[in-house]
């Protein structure tokens, strides 16, 4: 009975040390951090709102506003200056700055490596994927802390979101190539059979390494010739367009991806 | 026991695991697929039959350029040049090099293979996926050397149903008003030719004034109108057999008969004192029944495909517009509200779409619009055009055009033109003569 009992707390306790550890909210190292990708995320953002959504651009221009305010009110940019080794100092000039550091730290220990932790300070501090906007426009070192610390409460609901899906402009890449590629039979009539979905499995640079047509039963079932007319300029589409236009980072997230070619829209016209 | 716990630990480890990533994909090009469309080989032998009979160097390189020039006319399709071609003929037929055909950019590929066997033609052909590297279609058909034509509008309308989805329109005919001689005095004959323009016939020595040939839907009949000791006729020909009858006279007749969708009826619109209005004839009893009885000038009917409706138009709002009525003549509803003038409806092969003359400020259009009315689209602009008729899978529109006579009266031409529903494929079509009032067949191999 005791020795059931024992086994038992044993092996539970074992998953409660194993769940805990590859929690991945506990994970730090779970995603490889691709700075380009945010990067690219402002840039896209920036440009796609101001034809498409006036009313989202009026918003933004508004929290830009406040943003502002906050960075006047919160933190003069002259600190900051004084924090980073703008220039790059002469050796003795260097110490000497290390040296006003250390006084101002606490830890003394860490300050004998400081003039190579300076940017490794800075890359823990500033260099997060939430906070790439803080890299990219100094002067918002400010707002992009606030930002870090609202972020806080939904990290990880960002970061499952980042698992599941690519990036705005990493879609709009792909879809741009795929639209070039697909040639739609105009012939098809109007129906709720418009939908192909396709299954690849991708090689880091993109290529096809398998394809796989979800619906593939469909293509032979007599009466489904429209279907399966459908279907082959799918095939035709994704051979023409091999290698796919993919993010440079994070395989793991689309090594495997569902493609949804749905015709219905265009033959709308 | 120790196996039983590590079988749990197993199903209880947690792992890392991501949700497949889905992007929708909703647009595509329109651009036209490049097709390679390959001589079809022959061997000497027939090749030596064929120019006896029928007087052509390689019979197989001519079926291939009927196949070619009518993808390239269809506006979906651009046939690669064939200078470009890497591989003979006869080899790809048995086996393409597909790297070869990729490497000209070619999607598709089209081989096939000429014999003479027991007097007659057969031809076989292959339609490949190049991108796949695999067969999409072979079919062989045999039939008499004449027909050579033919089997090139055949094989062209198997390859364009398997890569657009919908049936092709290139194994029709087109019936049409021939008209010669300075517009004051015109000789008009009825005509018949392929689609594509070859084959010229006419069927009529233009004595009498010819107006307004339609096709039978089913069959190879044709109805027209003649005008015979200057009282309007109704005919019927068979163009198969040459045959012809009178249907009957119709003295206050104001527009055209056309086949209901069996091949059973006409429907006919005529002057009745002094009112015009539609009826239909059945053309086993000749029984005329009347369909419609307004005093306005209810004119142009069109039934719908499945025959449950008809389309005509009438000025009883005041001004010319299309309406949609019950077969029955029942439930008249007014589908066109637009500015303008509304004339010659006529319900697509499809049942979607009703395409109809239109005049506004002066100047004719060619349009579309949906059978409630909806979507009215205009697909084509000019000095005067009209009559439009639908290709038989509901794709294509041809009408005629006039164009303007100068201060002395010259100048003057009529001709036949084609345009796709996307109002971007505007052709011409050739004719010996000047021509008007086509009218397009249903598909002959069907």
């Amino acid at each position: 009975m005791n020795r059931n009992i024992v086994i038992s707390f044993g092996l539970h306790t074992l998953l409660v040390i194993i769940t805990a550890m590859s929690l991945p909210f506990l994970s730090k190292k779970m995603i490889d951090l691709p700075p380009i990708v945010s990067v690219e995320l402002i840039q896209i953002t920036d440009k796609t709102n101001i034809p498409f959504a006036p009313k989202a651009k009026k918003i933004i221009e508004k929290i830009k506003e406040k943003e502002k305010k906050l960075v006047s009110e919160q933190a003069p940019p002259k600190k900051v200056k004084k924090q980073k080794p703008d220039a790059v100092p002469l050796p003795d000039e260097k110490i000497d700055k290390v040296k006003k550091i250390k006084d101002k730290k606490q830890n003394p220990e860490k300050i004998e490596t400081e003039i190579k932790q300076v940017s490794e300070f800075e890359k823990d501090k500033l260099f997060d994927s939430n906070n790439i906007a803080a890299l990219i426009d100094k002067s918002k070192v400010e707002s992009a802390e606030t930002t870090k610390k609202t972020d806080k409460v939904t990290q990880d609901q960002d970061k499952n979101i980042e698992l599941s899906r690519l990036s705005l402009s990493e879609e709009d890449a792909l879809k741009a190539q795929i639209f070039g590629c697909w040639s739609i039979p105009l012939g098809l009539p109007l129906s709720d059979d418009l939908l192909v979905r396709i299954k690849l499995q991708l090689k880091p640079d993109g290529t096809i390494e398998k394809m796989e047509m979800l619906d593939h039963v469909k293509m032979n079932t007599p009466g489904k010739e429209k279907f399966r007319t459908l279907a082959d300029s799918v095939r035709r589409a994704i051979q023409l367009c091999n290698p796919l236009r993919v993010p440079t980072t994070g395989y793991e997230r689309w090594k495997n991806m569902i493609l949804n070619f749905n015709a219905k829209e265009m033959l709308e016209g | 026991m120790i196996f039983r716990y590590i079988i749990l630990f197993l199903i209880l480890l947690p792992l890392k695991v991501f949700a497949v990533i889905e992007v929708d994909i909703t647009r595509g090009n329109l651009s036209p697929l490049p097709v390679a469309v390959s001589p079809l080989s022959i061997d000497k032998d027939s090749k030596e039959e064929f120019k006896k009979i029928l007087k052509k160097d390689n019979i197989g390189s001519e079926i291939s350029k009927v196949v070619e020039n009518n993808l390239k006319q269809s506006g979906l399709f651009n046939p690669l040049d064939k200078d470009a071609f890497l591989q003979k003929p006869d080899i790809a037929n048995l086996k393409p090099r597909f790297e070869d055909w990729n490497l000209i950019k070619a999607q598709a590929l089209i081989t096939g293979k000429v014999t003479f066997v027991d007097e007659k033609l057969r031809v076989e052909f292959r339609l490949w996926d190049v991108l796949a590297g695999k067969e999409m279609m072979a079919l062989a058909f045999t039939t008499v050397p004449s027909n050579w034509r033919r089997v090139g509008h055949i094989i062209t309308d198997k390859v364009y149903e398997r890569l657009t989805g919908e049936k092709g329109y290139f194994d029709t005919r087109i019936i049409y008003v021939a008209e010669e001689g300075p517009k004051t005095k015109r000789i008009k004959k009825l005509a018949i030719m392929d689609q594509d323009g070859f084959n010229n016939k006419f069927l009529t020595l233009g004595n009498e004034l010819v107006l307004t040939p339609r096709f039978s839907p089913t069959n190879q009949m044709v109805t027209y109108l003649s005008y015979f000791r200057n009282l309007p006729r109704v005919y019927l020909l068979d163009i198969e057999t040459g045959m012809q009858e009178v249907v009957g006279d119709f003295p206050g007749m104001t527009f055209a008969p056309r086949f209901s969708p069996d091949g059973k009826k006409i429907i006919m619109s005529f002057a009745k004192d002094g009112n015009s209005d539609i009826y239909t004839m059945d053309l086993e009893n000749r029984i005329v029944e009347r369909i419609t009885n307004y005093p306005s000038i209810d004119t142009s009917p069109s039934y719908s495909p499945d025959g449950k409706y008809i389309c005509f138009n009438s000025d009883r709002s005041g001004y010319q517009q299309i309406y949609v009525m019950s077969s029955n003549g029942k439930n008249v509803k007014r589908i066109s509200f637009g500015t303008g003038i509304y004339g010659t409806p006529v319900w697509s092969p499809r049942g979607d779409l009703i395409a109809f003359t239109k005049l506004h400020k002066g100047k004719f259009y060619i349009g579309v619009m949906r059978a409630d009315g909806t979507g009215e689209r205009l697909l084509t602009e000019n000095f005067y055009q009209e009559a439009p008729s639908w290709s038989p899978n509901g794709r294509v529109l041809i009408f005629y055009r006039e164009t303007k006579t100068n201060s002395k009266g010259e100048g003057f031409s009529a001709k036949l033109w084609s345009i796709d529903l996307t109002g971007y494929n505007e052709k011409m079509v050739k004719t010996k003569t000047d021509a008007s009032d086509p009218s397009w067949s249903s598909l002959l191999s069907n």
